[in-house]
């Protein structure tokens, strides 16, 4: 009885957090798993099996295979630019004067306006006839852009939409990774008569790598999953020209009654995210540098 | 090898005044151990030879060349810092080679010199590892041959034993005096352990608030304190120092000096007081057992006093009386500056104290 109640007890522990987790992730996960397998229209009683064939449809829809397409180029854009950006950024204003912390407060300020406000400042700025981008670029005598307005650059559009917003906290999360670092390894460097580039090559990329590694997944994961600003600002259009695989599995979803289909794209996905979430996790467990 | 001179040299961060003026020669090839209380501007003075603060005005000079204007690296300056600033991202022999290789210097040459310097700190077998896996003793010695591997003209060493037990910094002492004989160059070292200026100087410059408080050998040093702040810092525990408004102004033959100091160990403990000698009636407050010496702790009307005693047995009673011969006593001036007991010249204190 009482060896039971050992080996019990630490699940009986446990069991209100596995309850929570296993309600709300562990199940709609599994439930959109299986509804990926089958063809209902969320109102039907009946969830016909199809098997595979949602799959094979996703495969076959270039409507599909354009969205994973605008998806990687909007997170291959936005996360490598942000990141330089915000590397950038960070070593230029990582000093600690007044005038530098007013800086940094402000350029994070972009991360803690709601998308939606974002989403509609940036309608105004880059609209082609009354926009404030379009003024700018005539003012300096350069050739005006359709932003929004056009199936080529619409995306590029929103890419600079998603930099603007996530520069700022990727400036200040690199900042912090840069003061984690002390100034005794620079001096040692000075003696050593390292150049400034060497310093910054041979010190400062190695010793913030664990910063620039998480920064780099969050912001892949979170750009996988844009959906606001495209929602407001194009609704993937024109001409398909901004739907992602968010954007997809909603209209999908919630537009068509689709379900089934929608979920075998969320599948898709989380398959995705998942490879990045691993990938994150093995090179972490490589390259992390402690004193 | 180069003489270090510091010529009208003061620093101020900001309003704070921190060195008012310094003049002062680092003789060449000396080790020369700059030491004094938290916060009395040595390290702050070993940076500037460095050459990663600058001085406020005055000028540097390193062996004939004034250095004010030349960068850290091309001083011909190394240093081991306290926290060793081994950089974690390199192995052993890449953070040796690091400065090596900034210089320009050829890869077989660079591998000559590693060799050669990592034989003598003993660093071989650990060539290929990392910082974060070596002790705190195994670090110490990178950050040694990394400055050493340079080739300097002058070594400069900003407490590097604190971070060490205190065997390992036994030990270490040694070490550094060793290497400093083999190689002949001017090291400049940094502690607030007077126990390691001691013993390790050839010369020790006792810094307080800023200013020099004197130059010398530390036996001279220890014999002929310049003033009362060298008296009571250098020597563990301290010099006695009396206000000599505590005692009976019958004490004195000729003038009266503000204070009188003496060694600890000079104090003769015993039942009965000394008819020829300075002698006051104490108690045992503490004692503290060293092995061969014993640290007495006693209260006196004139304030708290230290005794030592050298392989003597313990003093069980409480109630004693303390005697110093006449030619131990220093007296201080107003202005604190210290006389040292003039050897067999008339004696200026007589008698008991009651």
């Amino acid at each position: 009885m009482n060896h039971l109640w050992m080996t019990l007890r630490p699940y009986t522990m446990i069991a209100p957090a596995l309850l929570v987790f296993l309600l709300f992730f562990i199940y709609p996960i599994g439930y959109m798993v299986y509804l990926s397998f089958h063809d209902w229209n969320f109102i039907s009683p009946d969830k016909n099996f199809v098997g595979m064939n949602n799959y094979r449809a996703l495969y076959d829809h270039p409507e599909f295979l354009q969205s994973v397409e605008n998806t990687v180029i909007f997170t291959l854009l936005s996360v490598v630019i942000t990141t330089v950006i915000a590397l950038l950024l960070a070593l230029w204003i990582n000093k600690p004067t007044k005038l530098y912390g007013f800086v940094q407060g402000a350029i994070f300020s972009p991360h803690i306006i709601s998308l939606v406000s974002i989403a509609m400042l940036w309608m105004w700025l880059m609209d082609p006839q009354y926009g404030l981008l379009n003024w700018l670029l005539e003012l300096f005598g350069l050739p005006q852009s359709e932003w929004l307005a056009s199936p080529d650059t619409a995306l590029y559009s929103l890419v600079i939409v998603a930099i603007w917003k996530s520069v700022g906290f990727n400036t200040l999360i690199l900042i912090a990774g840069l003061q984690s670092i002390p100034s005794y390894l620079y001096e040692a460097a000075e003696l050593d008569q390292s150049s400034t580039f060497t310093s910054f090559l041979k010190i400062t990329l190695p010793l913030i790598s664990p910063t620039l590694f998480f920064l780099v997944i969050i912001n892949v994961i979170s750009s996988f999953q844009v959906f606001e600003t495209i929602d407001i600002m194009t609704q993937g259009g024109p001409l398909n020209s901004t739907s992602t695989l968010v954007y997809f599995i909603y209209e999908y979803g919630f537009r068509f009654f689709q379900l089934g289909y929608a979920s075998a794209a969320g599948v898709v996905l989380l398959i995705v995210l998942s490879i990045f979430t691993v990938l994150y996790f093995l090179l972490v467990s490589r390259r992390v540098h402690y004193q | 090898m180069a003489k270090i001179t510091f010529h009208n040299i003061t620093k101020k961060f900001g309003d704070e005044t921190v060195i008012p003026t310094m003049n002062m020669e680092i003789k060449d090839g000396s080790f020369t151990v700059l030491v004094g209380p938290s916060g009395c501007g040595k390290s702050t003075t070993l940076r500037m030879i460095a050459g990663l603060e600058k001085q406020s005005s005055g000028d540097i000079f390193i062996g004939d060349r004034c250095v004010n204007d030349i960068s850290a690296g091309k001083r011909d300056v190394a240093m081991v810092f306290q926290n060793y600033a081994l950089y974690p991202t390199m192995t052993v022999w890449g953070n040796i080679e690091f400065g090596l290789k900034n210089r320009k210097i050829p890869k077989y040459e660079r591998k000559q010199l590693i060799e050669e310097i990592t034989e003598i700190v003993g660093l071989t077998p650990y060539l290929h590892k990392k910082p974060q896996k070596l002790s705190g003793g195994q670090r110490q010695r990178v950050a040694l041959a990394r400055a050493m591997v340079k080739k300097p003209e002058v070594f400069i060493l900003d407490e590097p034993l604190s971070n060490l037990d205190a065997k390992l910094r036994h030990q270490m002492r040694a070490e550094l005096v060793q290497l400093h004989q083999r190689l002949g160059t001017t090291f400049v070292y940094v502690t607030h352990d007077q126990v390691e200026a001691m013993s390790m100087a050839d010369e020790i410059v006792l810094l307080d608030k800023g200013e020099v408080q004197q130059i010398a050998a530390p036996l001279t040093m220890y014999d002929y304190p310049k003033n009362l702040f060298t008296a009571q810092f250098i020597g563990t525990p301290p010099m006695n120092i009396i206000d000599t408004t505590m005692l009976p102004a019958a004490t004195w033959k000729k003038s009266i000096p503000t204070k009188i100091g003496f060694r600890p160990e000079k104090i003769m403990l015993a039942a009965q007081p000394s008819r020829l000698h300075f002698s006051l009636p104490c108690t045992v407050l503490a004692r503290e057992t060293l092995g061969t010496e014993i640290i007495y702790q006693l209260d006196t009307f004139a304030g708290t006093l230290f005794a030592k005693t050298f392989q003597q047995p313990i003093i069980n009673s409480k109630n004693l009386y303390l005697t110093v011969k006449e030619e131990d006593i220093y007296s201080f001036k107003k202005n604190n500056s210290c006389i040292a007991p003039p050897k067999g010249v008339e004696r200026e204190i007589k008698g008991i104290v009651q």
